[in-house]
């Protein structure tokens, strides 16, 4: 378990058998769990009204014979177990069923917009990652100063603002109206990852700026805040007082003796939000309509697209549980004080 | 009665006095944290303006001044509109009022719901230990892997094209969010109560015979309380997010009912001619969530200040 209260084992070299059986044994426990995931996750969605056919019901052509038909074609008269099992024997194979809404393969679907959410996940990610440290790593080597305060109440507002809220308002600031600057009138686009289908490298960094904005502030607020107090913890430790008794100052000591240790609880924190920026953040695609995972999800909700969004639910959980167990990978592999249990 | 001279009779009123210091050290550090003052402040004041919103708004929230809207929101101060009219002209300060109404309620009794299903199956977990306590951190696995926004979504869509109804009840928002939050608050209890079960009073309680529901809630739950009333207090906050993002996607609480996220869902389209419909109401939102955030980070280093 993350951040459990460790027992001080004596040495287990980090890396070697200890840690490839632990692997092991924490990705075997990982499957039944995701199985339970899934039965839950099918369960609730065939509560839905009109099951995987609901998209068919509004179509005023399509009779009642032939939804029977439909029906028993795609074994929807079968019992909920014996589908449950027929969709898992095809998800194993890779095949996550036919997306009604988008008249494709679910999983086409969503690899197609794989590239799009990777592409904002991954910027917000490293800019998360470089400002988030930084900031923590700067307001911990002063402590209670100026620049602390307001790093402290920075973090405060990130997490309690609302996505939604402050993505409208940056849209209220730099795309309505737009802005003037050194003499210049330019204006931020607000929707969409591009203006036209040729490849325009300004163009696409400026479609860019705004849901990368929103999507790192909030990681920036947690990760900076994060950073600065389990560096705070690592000041107080012997082997910090040791470096400051040599006579090294303080930037010194916390650059060169203490991130490092201060960077391991900080690792977990990154790893736990990773499957919230790769399951495409729902909220900045959708109002920026940004064509990734996550505005996929959510039309397919408005057509009730049962394979759609039973495979969308399913490979997040996935990357939820899989970056949890990465997670305490690293948790054990960076501090060797942690006992593989 | 007969009285008898038992050593505990005088140990008693020792005890009490422990208690009262410990509360009034409480209050003391609680005091010191200035922003945690505002925000449990502005709190009260948030939540007298909702309960008394039907003196205090200037309107109904759902009247249309038709005299003055002709299809535009009416700018602030126009028309006797303090904050202006939403697009459909209605009065936007009344309708705030009343979303105040709607935001506080979902959030407190969804954190109740939510503080006592993770405290009975952290309880439980903790307390009985072995194949109780895995099969219930199982299934408090399963609602932490399945990410909320998602789940809630799918979830209030099903509930409301099964309903045969426009509109989702207040009681059915409490209830999904409810039922999906409280894995948090499972973990925290069934920590505390794997570390007080082995404690000298717990063992005591038991030799004295006592039922293990009376141990649970009645001896090791109040020792267990200070993180539970602290995340309880933060669940606050990240509810009254959850409820308006639902609310502003069209899946929470559904117009003409006003509600702080779905005053929202509409102001994106007039927002180059009328911003202020955007504004407030994420204003209030951003006001009352950041009050309550600091009055939980006042509360957590004033009831353990070894917390973090």
């Amino acid at each position: 378990m993350v951040g459990a209260p460790y027992a001080r084992t004596f040495p287990i070299a980090p890396g070697g058998i200890a840690l490839f059986s632990y692997i092991v044994r924490r990705s075997l426990q990982a499957i039944p769990l995701l199985l339970l995931i899934s039965v839950i996750l099918y369960w609730i969605l065939s509560n839905a009204p009109g099951g995987p056919l609901a998209p068919y019901l509004q179509n005023p052509h399509i009779t009642a014979a032939d939804i029977a038909r439909l029906k028993h074609n795609f074994g929807l008269d079968q019992p909920l177990p014996i589908r449950y099992v027929r969709w898992l024997g095809m998800v194993l194979q890779g095949d996550l069923g036919y997306s009604n809404s988008n008249s494709e393969s679910v999983t086409t679907a969503i690899v197609e917009r794989i590239p799009a959410t990777v592409l904002l996940s991954g910027t917000s990610l490293f800019l998360s990652l470089v400002i988030g440290i930084s900031i923590g790593i700067f307001a911990a080597i002063k402590p209670y100063s100026t620049v602390d305060y307001i790093v402290t109440t920075l973090a405060f507002f990130g997490q309690s603002m609302p996505v939604f809220w402050f993505a409208l308002m940056l849209q209220l600031a730099f795309a309505v109206g737009g802005i003037t600057a050194f003499g210049y009138h330019f204006a931020l686009p607000s929707a969409g990852i591009s203006a036209s289908d040729e490849f325009d490298l300004g163009d696409r960094i400026a479609h860019l700026i705004l849901p990368t904005v929103v999507l790192s502030f909030l990681n920036i607020a947690v990760w900076s805040r994060f950073t600065r107090s389990s560096m705070l913890e690592v000041v107080k430790t012997d082997y910090m007082r040791t470096a400051a008794a040599k006579g090294l100052d303080r930037s010194k000591i916390i650059l060169r003796h203490g991130l490092k240790n201060a960077l391991i609880p900080v690792v977990t924190i990154i790893a736990l939000s990773l499957p919230d920026l790769f399951s495409g953040a729902v909220v900045t695609e959708t109002i920026f309509a940004w064509p990734g995972m996550g505005r996929l999800f959510f039309s397919a909700l408005g057509q009730f697209d049962f394979s759609l969004l039973m495979g969308y639910l399913v490979i997040v959980s996935f990357l939820v549980v899989f970056f949890n167990l990465v997670a305490d990978v690293a948790y054990a592999y960076l501090d060797p004080r942690v006992k593989y249990d | 009665m007969a009285i008898t001279l038992v050593p505990g009779a005088i140990a008693a009123p020792n005890a009490d006095d422990d208690f009262v210091l410990e509360r009034r050290g409480v209050w003391k550090r609680f005091r010191k944290h200035k922003l945690a003052l505002v925000g449990a402040f502005v709190l009260l004041a948030v939540t007298l303006i909702a309960t008394f919103a039907k003196f205090l708004a200037p309107a109904d929230p759902n009247f249309i001044d038709q005299a003055n809207w002709s299809g535009y929101p009416l700018a602030p101060g126009v028309a006797g509109h303090i904050l202006g009219t939403d697009e459909n002209g209605r009065d936007l300060l009344s309708r705030l009022m009343y979303g105040a109404q709607i935001s506080l309620m979902i959030a407190f009794f969804t954190v109740f719901l939510q503080l006592t299903i993770g405290t009975v199956i952290g309880a439980f977990a903790g307390y009985y230990g072995g194949l109780v306590d895995y099969i219930l951190m199982r299934i408090t696995d399963v609602f932490l892997s399945i990410p909320l926004l998602p789940l809630l979504l799918v979830l209030t869509a099903i509930v409301a094209a099964s309903s045969n109804k426009a509109s989702l009840g207040l009681g059915v928002i409490v209830v999904i969010i409810g039922g999906l939050s409280w894995p948090g608050v499972a973990r925290l209890v069934r920590a505390s109560f794997l570390s007080l079960r082995e404690k000298e009073f717990c063992e005591a309680a038991r030799a004295l015979g006592n039922p293990d529901l009376r141990i649970i809630f009645r001896h090791l739950l109040p020792n267990a309380i200070a993180p539970i009333i602290v995340q309880g207090t933060l669940s606050v906050a990240t509810v009254i997010i959850v409820e308006s993002t639902l609310s502003f996607l069209g899946f929470g609480i559904q117009p003409p009912t006003a509600s702080w996220g779905n005053m929202l869902a509409n102001a994106e389209s007039n927002m180059a001619i009328a911003p202020w419909v955007a504004i407030f109401p994420g204003l209030c939102i951003l006001v009352t969530v950041l009050a309550i955030n600091y009055l939980g980070d006042g509360l957590r280093d004033a009831i353990d200040p070894n917390m973090k």
